[in-house]
């Protein structure tokens, strides 16, 4: 054995509810906030002679996911069921796919501290969730079951044990959330349980005979839903993981101990033993004969490969290529879909315009769009702008019609009109509200005159070489024109009055 | 000669034309069944007042002028593991569920009402279809109406008594290894079991869901060419139902006097090996040999894995497959419950070894067994092959033949009690009949004859998928020489 510091190694399972409007099985609606039981029908209660049918539209959103995971998407796939009793599954089997999934070997790179690592995908595969349990408020000691989440649609994806630390385990469920987002797989609500964490921990512990590495038992944390919660989750893990390697070197492997299963208080930030190997469930797979078997045509995944959309990883690396952004403006605008789509569309109507670059673009994206956005927490469908009026006042600011400043206020005043987004034409805007500024030389002479008679000193400091002086003067002058004075005619005038005196 | 003497098809045209009223023919049902049940006791429930109501209706409505349906008004009983929403339980012969109503129609009842049926009760069976005797029924067991000290059969031997003691014309069963032809043969009575897909499975509670097939059981070929024409097609609501456009819904009743000319007959060595006897052996040779005289071709085929292979990997196909179905009835849902649980397990274990008999648990432990780690390759895994193997010797033998013939039984019916203390001598009864439903083809048992002592044989003939109309027609030429349909049986005779 290696006197090598211990490396966690961590494989993720992550169940995702996919954004279907319907259950996996039935036709019952998939709803959060419904009144107990019902959501619910003969199917996803299990009731006796009742079938499965698949929906198709949960296949689709899978194969998705698949598909941006970089899966191999295989010709044949198959239900199976998966046997335990509890009273919150209705059936006391889960339909899933064992042994043959619908997505095979992905990978996912994921970014942390400026640097990226990647996260292989093993497999990608469908099943139904099950209800809750929940303690009867009558006082007594029972439970009651809600069955309306019974059936839910569930996409489980488990990782190759590619991540070394609490740190990678939580930006690996961040960036697989994104990409549910982005690809419009899952809404991945955390707060509703949308998305679940299970990470399977344990420490490499360098090589045994023959060059085999070893490693200390495998715990698996279920059911964490939040990212903090695996950070701290993980983290707790590694340490007792360390702890007992600490006290018995030799026996805490696992191959003396092998998998047990651990829950997780977050009030107290302590995982707890649930199930050790010995208690290890039997779920005695065999494939669903009330379902037919997948069988994804080549077309058909050709075409759900088609409505992929870019990567948010494909698509930064493109914005910086292309558009010459800085690395950090190109993380920043993808990572949102709508707002990366929005830029985009904004720099397509400036693709002919040597004034405005997708640089400039995309200040203004970063500057006042997202702003907005988050000063009045809102999507950008919410907006009530559209990329051709962002595109329109660029336009006009470069154009110098408008100074930069008035800029945001026009932007303001668009989205304030209440009018439907895109009815409103950005330059009658300017006219309305006479945002116009006053470029004309003689118009200007006079208000410059009167700043420099006005200040004397400043008019020596410019003669004693400081240039800051300069940039007092105009904003005196444009107090004096209420904010129309172009700054960059006052400059010019300044400077040659100055010179000249 | 009481209109019940009549068979479904005669019954249905003089409804149609007005010379009797579905009330008159429900009530002729529900007088039969009140004389008929102490002897044979073939119902798991009645519904008197419901059917009574439901055919004055139906009588009304063609008063007025309106079409009703294939069915006409025709009264009949669906077997008691079909869900029923109206007012029936659905107890499939089983404690655990002996109280519980479905709240939905399965998918042939859904059928049937609409082509106006009326259901007057649910027929007796053994407790979730396992069983050959309907000996294991929570409602006690189902006796045999041409000798009623002896079994009809099982597991829809309520239907094929019922049928055969004229208390219905016709009535539905399921078949997952036999279930329906065993019975009819048992019985003397036509129990037709469709292709694998022809019937939706909807509302049939599930025993064993890749074998499990619902179809009719009659007195004559022609009632259950009309019976399945009700039932059959697709349904959306079972993934493995045919779809119209794979396998299309013929017109059974249109070319069901024609003759199929020529016809060549494969009887397999298999079929007539040790364990079959020596009576039904002759009635059912007696019988190919009346094919045979119809100008048939009777050659030999080779199934070498449809009996002895396939009966030991059904037993592993079916149990597994039983175990993962019946792991819902916990008490929790709905069904029994046991009152005096400690905790969930505690009362989900109770609840389970309360409401379910000796021979469910039983299938229960050997599915739960064969599906086990460690153990799914030797026994699941291996029989799903020999399936396979199974349906590739019914292939094989169909390039050759129009049907393949043989025994449906290896005995005529045995004494009540006489299998019970032996399981494997009652698995046995289902030799010649797994064959089928693990290729899933279609298959038939027609009355063949008489022993000495005047219990009835049924022919089985079984012929390749969706091919239901060709074996009907068939089953026909068999029936018009044998004159079986009309004979009635002594309990009938007796208590008349």
């Amino acid at each position: 054995m290696s006197a090598a510091d211990p490396i966690p190694t961590i494989g993720m399972e992550v169940h995702l509810h996919l954004a279907t409007r319907t259950k996996m099985f039935c036709p019952c609606a998939v709803e959060y906030d419904a009144p107990p039981n019902t959501r619910v029908c003969p199917v996803c209660l299990g009731m006796p002679g009742v079938l499965p049918v698949m929906n198709e539209r949960a296949v689709e959103l899978a194969v998705r996911m698949a598909l941006g995971l970089g899966c191999r998407i295989p010709d044949f796939a198959k239900w199976d069921r998966k046997h335990y009793y509890y009273p919150d599954l209705p059936k006391n089997y889960q339909i899933s796919e064992y042994d043959e999934p619908l997505g095979l070997g992905g990978r996912l790179d994921v970014e942390l501290d400026g640097e990226t690592f990647r996260v292989g995908i093993t497999r990608v595969h469908l099943e139904e969730d099950a209800g809750k349990l929940v303690h009867a408020e009558d006082g007594s000691n029972a439970s009651v079951v809600d069955l309306n989440r019974a059936g839910t649609p569930l996409l489980e994806i488990v990782s190759e044990p590619d991540i070394h630390s609490a740190r990678q385990a939580r930006a690996y469920g961040e960036a697989l959330r994104q990409l549910a987002v982005y690809l419009g797989v899952g809404h991945c609500n955390m707060q509703l349980g949308q998305m679940r964490f299970e990470p399977n921990i344990s420490l490499r512990i360098g090589e045994g005979a023959g060059g085999v590495p070893r490693y200390t038992p495998i715990t698996e944390i279920k059911n964490l839903n939040s990212f903090r919660s695996v950070e701290r989750a993980c983290e707790f893990e590694i340490a007792r993981h360390r702890d007992e390697l600490a006290a018995d070197p030799e026996g805490y492997t696992l191959e003396t101990l092998g998998k047990s299963t651990r829950g997780w208080r977050d009030d107290r930030g302590v995982s707890f033993l649930q199930r050790s190997k010995e208690e290890a469930h039997d779920y005695r797979y065999f494939p669903e004969p009330d379902l037919v078997p997948l069988a994804p045509a080549r077309e058909w995944v050709a075409r759900v490969r088609a409505s992929v959309p870019e990567l948010p990883a494909d698509r930064r690396r493109r914005f910086v290529e292309a558009y010459g952004l800085p690395e950090s403006d190109a993380a920043v605008l993808t990572a949102d879909r709508r707002v990366a789509d929005f830029f985009e569309d904004a720099v397509r109507l400036h693709e002919q315009n040597k004034q405005v670059t997708p640089k400039t673009v995309a200040n203004w994206v970063m500057q006042d769009v997202m702003r907005i956005l988050n000063e009045e927490n809102i999507g950008i469908s919410e907006l009530r702008l559209t990329a051709g009026q962002l595109a329109e006042t660029i336009g006009i600011v470069a154009q110098g019609l408008v100074s930069r400043e008035t800029g945001s206020e026009l932007l303001a005043k668009v989205r304030a009109t209440g009018e439907p987004a895109g009815s409103i034409n950005v330059r009658q805007v300017v006219e309305d509200y006479n945002l116009a500024q006053t470029s004309d030389a003689g118009e200007l002479e006079q208000v410059v005159d009167a700043v420099i008679a006005e200040n004397p000193d400043a008019a020596r400091q410019f003669a004693d070489g400081v240039d800051k002086a300069v940039g007092r003067l105009i904003g005196l002058a444009k107090k004096k024109t209420a904010g129309k004075a172009n700054p960059k005619v006052v400059r010019d005038l300044l400077v040659r009055k100055l010179r000249g005196s | 000669m009481s209109i019940l003497d009549q068979t479904a098809c005669q019954v249905r045209d003089a409804l149609r034309r007005g010379e009797v009223s579905a009330l008159d023919v429900t009530d002729a049902c529900l007088a039969a069944i009140e004389r008929l049940e102490p002897a044979v006791h073939a119902f798991a429930s009645t519904a008197p007042d419901a059917a009574r109501a439901r055919a004055a209706r139906l009588d009304r409505r063609r008063d007025a002028g309106e079409d009703v349906g294939l069915l006409a008004g025709l009264p009949l009983a669906v077997k008691d593991n079909m869900a029923t929403a109206d007012g029936l339980p659905t107890a499939c012969g089983s404690n655990i569920l002996r109280t519980w109503h479905a709240p939905y129609d399965a998918h042939v009842v859904e059928r049937l009402l609409a082509e106006g049926a009326v259901i007057v009760g649910k027929t007796n069976m053994d407790e979730f279809a396992m069983g050959s005797s309907t000996e294991h029924s929570c409602f006690g067991p189902t006796r045999n109406p041409w000798d009623t000290d002896r079994v009809p059969g099982g597991s829809s031997g309520g239907s094929a008594a019922a049928v055969a003691a004229r208390m219905v014309p016709v009535a539905l069963g399921s078949d997952t290894g036999g279930s329906i032809r065993q019975p009819a043969s048992l019985c003397s009575v036509v129990g037709l079991k469709p292709t694998y897909g022809r019937v939706s499975r909807y509302g049939l509670v599930a025993f064993a869901s890749s074998l499990d097939q619902i179809g009719p059981v009659t007195r004559t070929v022609g009632d259950a060419a009309l019976l399945l024409q009700a039932v059959a097609g697709h349904d959306p609501r079972d993934s493995t139902s045919a779809a119209e456009t794979d396998a299309p819904v013929p017109d059974y009743l249109a070319a069901l006097e024609e003759p199929v000319e020529p016809l060549r007959i494969g009887v397999p060595k298999e079929f007539f090996g040790e364990g079959l006897d020596e009576e039904v052996e002759r009635v059912v040779r007696d019988a190919v040999a009346a094919c045979e005289g119809l100008g048939a071709e009777v050659v030999e085929v080779a199934l070498p894995h449809a009996t002895d292979y396939a009966i030991a990997a059904y037993y592993l196909v079916a149990p597994s497959e039983a175990s993962s179905n019946l792991a819902r009835y916990d008490g929790v849902h709905y069904g029994r419950r046991s009152g005096e649980a400690a905790d969930v397990i505690d009362m989900v274990m109770r609840s389970r070894s309360e409401g379910f008999g000796d021979e469910v648990k039983r299938r229960i432990m050997l599915g739960t067994f064969a599906l086990s780690s460690g153990y799914y390759d030797a026994y699941y895994k291996k029989a799903l092959k020999v399936r396979r193997l199974v349906r590739q010797d019914f292939d094989a033998a169909f390039e050759k033949v129009d049907c393949i013939m043989g025994p449906t039984s290896p005995t005529a019916a045995f004494r009540l009690g006489e299998r019970l203390d032996d399981p494997l001598a009652m698995y046995l009864s289902d030799l010649f009949t797994v064959g089928a439903s693990m290729a899933a083809i279609a298959g038939v048992s027609v009355p063949a004859g008489f022993t000495e002592a005047g219990l009835p044989v049924g022919l089985q003939i079984l012929s390749g998928v969706f091919t239901e109309d060709r074996l009907l027609r068939i089953a026909r030429m068999l029936e018009r020489e044998t004159h079986l349909a009309g004979r009635r049986p002594p309990v009938c005779e007796e208590s008349a």
